[in-house]
């Protein structure tokens, strides 16, 4: 039995029948990275957040399963899918900016949940926020922890949010593209770091990203999506050397290269998109009739 | 070279304290006003008719700021005045802030159909002329300072709920919105924790704004003798009752006017400059 099992997962624009995830199953095992790769708008992040009950008010789930260690998400009473939630997973969301509350202090910020979901008392709390800043780098944590947002930069604000995400000992993290915000100076950093403390951990990674170069570095296994669609599951080490569906293809080959930084970019060709978009209206063919 | 931040700051920092100087000032006098004021506020006496201020030939002695023309201390009525004032612009401002707030933090959060219903009723009630529905109101309430603050309460809610709502909406759908989420947190403790303190500045200046307005509510239902008994002194009877007499005594009508326009004023700068100083994102 997989870790985190989804199966036919479904995602309307509210009040409509649009599509905005089409019968995505995906199979997570504990301890594994996955990486979440498509071009924007691909249904990518709205995996993440279906899976962590964060979904906008204009999406809906219509159908499917998210089991996360057999329970079914989709089916508990709210309150005890947020407990569960708050217990097993967590978020490194996307922007370091507009994650932390700016009119609180960073101490409550990481502590809330152990207090909240764990029912530690704040004298437990406090001193594994400590630990877990150590564990990120950061020198001063007293100092950091007693600090307000905007008094700290933006890679610091990172570290902090990937602290946090570790704290409690979830045993899923999904990573919303968690480097896009940054400088590049600091992507590396922060990438070397989300990849250290997972393996520290043991935690599954469910890692959503565009870029295919940050996926070879981390992750084990990775899902192509276009269109809300599943396009292909793989093997990092089996995608890199060939992916199998040409989509696939086409993105891999249109990313752009350190070793050959002159080199045109090779777009995604016209053929290999309208074979895909066609992909996903038999999809949605078949739901219509279903 | 200047630097600008610090000319921003300083500048900020001087209407913060000419603002609470003035309001202090007002609500000394208001509170002490027996033990301040100079004459008895309701003393007529034809005698000391139309006396001028002080610094005018033909001032009295202990008339400072003159007399209106049935010889009552217009600097002592000033004073007495500022209590309705004071009183009306305190409970009706906080009242019209904690529902009007209340209401917008309910509609910008949890949206969907309890955001219909508090949004549709603000438009409804924004349709009608403010002085008319206060003028309706009054009628129907009668006269007297708690009619005149159920009023301003009854009419100002919507300029709260409106702003609360589109921020509590845009705080909403920020990051830390959905982190707390994520970590178990209730929808009920997320608008007390993560959504309040940060709309808590807009309030601020919304309610000193609204002291201010209700301060001019209630000047222009005394003015036109809709608001407490005419025996008692505020700054729109003073104002209604100078008119009459402008160009006899011009400071009947000058001075209550002055009083009405610094306190005003006083109140909306004080709510900018508190949140130029205590709001945690601007520093």
């Amino acid at each position: 039995m997989s870790f985190l099992k989804i199966r036919d997962l479904s995602v309307v624009l509210r009040g409509t029948r649009h599509r905005l995830l089409r019968n995505v199953s995906l199979d997570v095992a504990a301890t594994e990275v996955m990486g979440l790769v498509g071009e924007s708008g691909a249904g990518k992040s709205m995996i993440g957040k279906a899976l962590l009950g964060i979904l906008p008010r204009s999406a809906q789930v219509v159908s499917g399963t998210i089991e996360l260690e057999g329970v079914d998400l989709l089916t508990l009473p709210p309150r005890q899918r947020r407990t569960l939630i708050g217990q097993r997973a967590a978020l490194i969301p996307q922007d370091p900016l507009t994650a932390l509350n700016p009119s609180r202090r960073i101490r409550p910020q990481i502590t809330d949940r152990l207090v909240d979901i764990l029912g530690w008392d704040r004298a437990r709390a406090n001193t594994r926020a400590e630990e877990i800043l150590n564990e990120v780098q950061i020198a001063a944590p007293d100092r950091v922890l007693g600090s307000y947002p905007h008094e700290l930069s933006g890679g610091m604000r990172q570290r902090i949010l990937i602290a946090s995400a570790f704290a409690a000992e979830p045993r899923l993290i999904v990573a919303d593209e968690p480097t896009t915000a940054l400088d590049v100076t600091v992507q590396k950093q922060i990438l070397k770091l989300i990849h250290e403390m997972q393996a520290l951990h043991g935690t599954a990674l469910l890692f959503v990203t565009h870029d295919l170069g940050v996926v070879a570095k981390i992750c084990q296994r990775l899902t192509v999506l276009y269109g809300g669609l599943v396009v292909e599951e793989a093997d990092v080490r089996a995608f890199f050397r060939g992916p199998a569906h040409a989509y696939s293809r086409a993105l891999l080959a249109a990313t752009p290269r350190h070793s050959d930084p002159e080199a045109d970019l090779t777009p995604v060709p016209e053929p290999v998109i309208a074979a895909v978009q066609e992909q996903v209206l038999a999809a949605d063919r078949s739901w219509s009739h279903a | 070279m200047l630097d600008g931040r610090a000319l921003v700051k300083r500048t900020a920092g001087l209407r913060l304290w000419l603002s609470v100087a003035w309001l202090a000032a007002l609500v000394i006098g208001a509170v002490f006003a027996p033990l301040v004021a100079p004459q008895d506020p309701l003393m007529q006496d034809l005698f000391t008719a139309r006396l001028p201020p002080f610094w005018m030939p033909g001032a009295e002695h202990g008339y400072w700021l003159g007399t209106d023309s049935l010889g009552r201390d217009v600097l002592s009525r000033i004073l007495y005045g500022g209590r309705v004032a004071l009183v009306v612009a305190l409970l009706a401002g906080l009242a019209t802030a904690l529902i009007g707030a209340t209401l917008g933090l309910i509609a910008g959060f949890y949206r969907g159909w309890v955001d219909m219903v508090i949004s549709r009723l603000v438009d409804i009630w924004m349709a009608f002329p403010p002085v008319l529905f206060s003028i309706l109101l009054i009628a129907v309430l009668g006269t007297g300072l708690s009619s005149v603050i159920l009023a301003i309460i009854v009419i100002d809610w919507t300029r709260f709920a409106r702003v609360v709502r589109a921020e509590a909406m845009a705080q909403g759908a920020m990051d830390y919105v959905a982190s707390a989420q994520v970590a178990g947190r209730g929808r009920f403790s997320t608008v007390l924790t993560e959504i309040l303190p940060n709309v808590l500045p807009t309030i601020t200046v919304l309610l000193t704004l609204e002291m201010g307005i209700a301060v001019i509510v209630e000047a222009i239902l005394s003015f036109v003798n809709l608001s407490i008994s005419t025996d008692d002194p505020t700054w729109g009877g003073m104002i209604a009752e100078g008119r009459a007499s402008i160009h006899q005594a011009w400071w009947v009508l000058v001075f209550p006017l002055i009083a009405l326009f610094l306190t005003v004023l006083s109140f909306s700068q004080l709510g900018e400059g508190l949140k130029d100083r205590f709001d945690p994102v601007l520093q």
